[in-house]
């Protein structure tokens, strides 16, 4: 994997050897169930408490308002589902941003299937959430509002902290998939002022099949995993003990590896947008030109389709991905660019770059000599001239 | 996710390009479903003498599209209007599920452009019989 230039870090990140280390010895020697009494697993009860104390250190809040998942998407439908249930006698409404991840859609779409009704908010054609349309759209039946903090397609930032004002005063519970933001940019619970933030580890150099919720303390949940009453009766399962332990580690490297990979990846990102623009025509930049992430660069490129260019890249050592239909799986691009306003014919040429901490200015100039002669030659088969 | 052929076809497509003076055009798909397709012909004693594509979409289009003009090129109009969607499939080797439908737009483009072809025989008899 060393001579590859990955640049699909929104997908996922490399496990930082740090974390990686630090997980080895609870597979090893320290594997005993947390729960237990003799020792193999008390110290395993101990990495996990530390571990979430780091998550809680990274995102401002208190250790005991962090609760272990196995990743974004459980810390998402729980975050619906779980309010939704537990909130149901108070009203069935739901608010969310038409632009957030299938990991909280898909639940919205399940919860209206069980009686529920939910309000999809547009965005404007930078992807950004009108906190004045969040307001406007609540009723007295409403029992939830969910809103990213930034969108993983095209990076825009939404005013979360304004909506968080909007949901305190209207006293509605407030989530926040936090999944592309927390390790990344900087992420307060405080300040956001919401009542629930998902992130998962993998986004933050961590491993794969762990993640949180941050649950403001006091707020009523029913659980979406029962069982034996691990997490507070909160969420049942024996502790992925060894993904925590990395999932801590990732949070703490975060701590001070964070705003300097940021103040790094910012100029690479502008660098490679520009380049683009300058040597290839009819291209655009999809998402907000400023409130965007530091890492992330969305682009349409006319007359031809996303996963060719994938196909592309990947012939020259470079990942990335696309929001093309034949990426999406389905037969529409995706859902996201759509909402932007894009036209389906463009959203189909689309492809994203999200840069890491170890990206360097040598494989952003890389891409930039490679990208122009891949665009010629797909536009040299494509029959629009 | 795509077999060594469809790589190969995909990286190294055949006929890529247009027929000028083409004796039929087939155009199928549309921007829209982010699938376009052009083939252009030349027939010669019932044979595709030449064929040509230009392939707007993924992969498994680009390289269905080339794979066609292969299994077309000095076969006869009949044997042509047989082809279907899974022999282009079964030649390279298989598609996914999901991308069988690119295989399905590869073999109408070519019947397209057969039907165009005949289109334009019927129409050159009539102009011929008015001549006489």
């Amino acid at each position: 994997m060393e001579d590859l230039i990955y640049l699909d870090n929104a997908a996922t990140t490399p496990v930082h050897p740090k974390a990686r280390q630090e997980m080895m010895i609870y597979f090893t020697d320290y594997y005993g169930n947390p729960e237990t009494l003799y020792s193999a697993g008390i110290v395993a009860r101990e990495a996990i408490e530390a571990a979430r104390a780091k998550a809680a250190a990274l995102i401002n809040c208190d250790p005991a308002e962090i609760i272990f998942t196995s990743g974004g998407t459980e810390s998402d439908n729980w975050a619906l589902k779980g309010i939704a249930y537990a909130h149901q006698k108070k009203g069935n409404h739901i608010i969310v941003s038409k632009i957030e991840h299938h990991a909280i859609l898909e639940p919205c779409h399940f919860l209206e299937k069980q009686g529920f009704q939910v309000t999809y908010v547009p965005v404007d054609s930078g992807g950004i959430v009108n906190p004045d349309d969040v307001k406007n759209a609540l009723t007295p039946k409403t029992i939830l509002i969910s809103v990213m903090h930034a969108n993983n397609e095209v990076g825009t930032i939404e005013p979360v902290e304004e909506i968080g004002r909007i949901a305190k005063e209207a006293g509605v519970p407030f989530h926040v998939d936090a999944v592309q933001t927390v390790g990344n940019y900087p992420v307060d619970a405080r300040k956001i002022g919401c009542d629930m933030l998902s992130a998962s580890a993998h986004k933050l150099y961590g491993p794969k099949g762990v993640g949180m919720l941050y649950l403001r303390k006091g707020l009523r949940i029913e659980p979406l995993l029962h069982g034996g009453g691990q997490e507070n009766k909160k969420r049942g399962g024996t502790h992925n003990v060894a993904g925590i332990v990395g999932f801590g580690k990732a949070c703490e490297i975060a701590m001070t590896e964070m705003l300097p990979s940021m103040e790094r990846e910012r100029p690479l990102r502008d660098k490679l947008i520009k380049g683009i623009g300058e040597r290839i025509t009819l291209t655009r930049l999809n998402g907000h030109p400023t409130q965007r992430l530091p890492n992330n660069v969305n682009m349409c490129v006319q007359k031809i389709e996303g996963e060719a260019m994938l196909l592309c890249m990947d012939m020259n050592r470079i990942c990335c991905s696309s929001g093309s239909a034949c990426t999406t799986g389905s037969l529409d691009p995706s859902h996201v660019l759509l909402a932007l306003g894009i036209p389906v014919e463009i959203a189909h040429g689309s492809i994203r770059f999200t840069l890491g901490r170890t990206t360097s200015e040598e494989q952003i100039n890389y891409v930039l000599d490679v990208f122009p002669g891949i665009v010629e030659r797909l536009r040299r088969m494509s029959p629009i001239k | 996710m795509y077999s060594k052929k469809v790589m190969e076809h995909f990286t190294n497509p055949r006929n890529v390009g247009v027929i000028e003076d083409a004796d039929g055009v087939g155009e199928v798909g549309n921007p829209i479903c982010g699938d376009m397709m052009k083939i252009t012909i030349k027939v010669k004693d019932g044979r595709i003498e030449d064929i040509k594509f230009q392939t707007l979409g993924c992969g498994a289009a680009i390289a269905t599209s080339s794979m066609i003009t292969e299994m077309a090129k000095g076969k006869t109009l009949d044997e042509c209007l047989k082809m279907n969607r899974d022999n282009v499939a079964q030649s390279l080797d298989g598609l996914p599920p999901a991308k069988m439908h690119c295989s399905n737009l590869a073999a109408d483009g070519l019947h397209e452009a057969i039907k165009d072809y005949y289109a334009r025989q019927g129409k050159k008899g009539q102009t011929d019989e008015k001549k006489n």
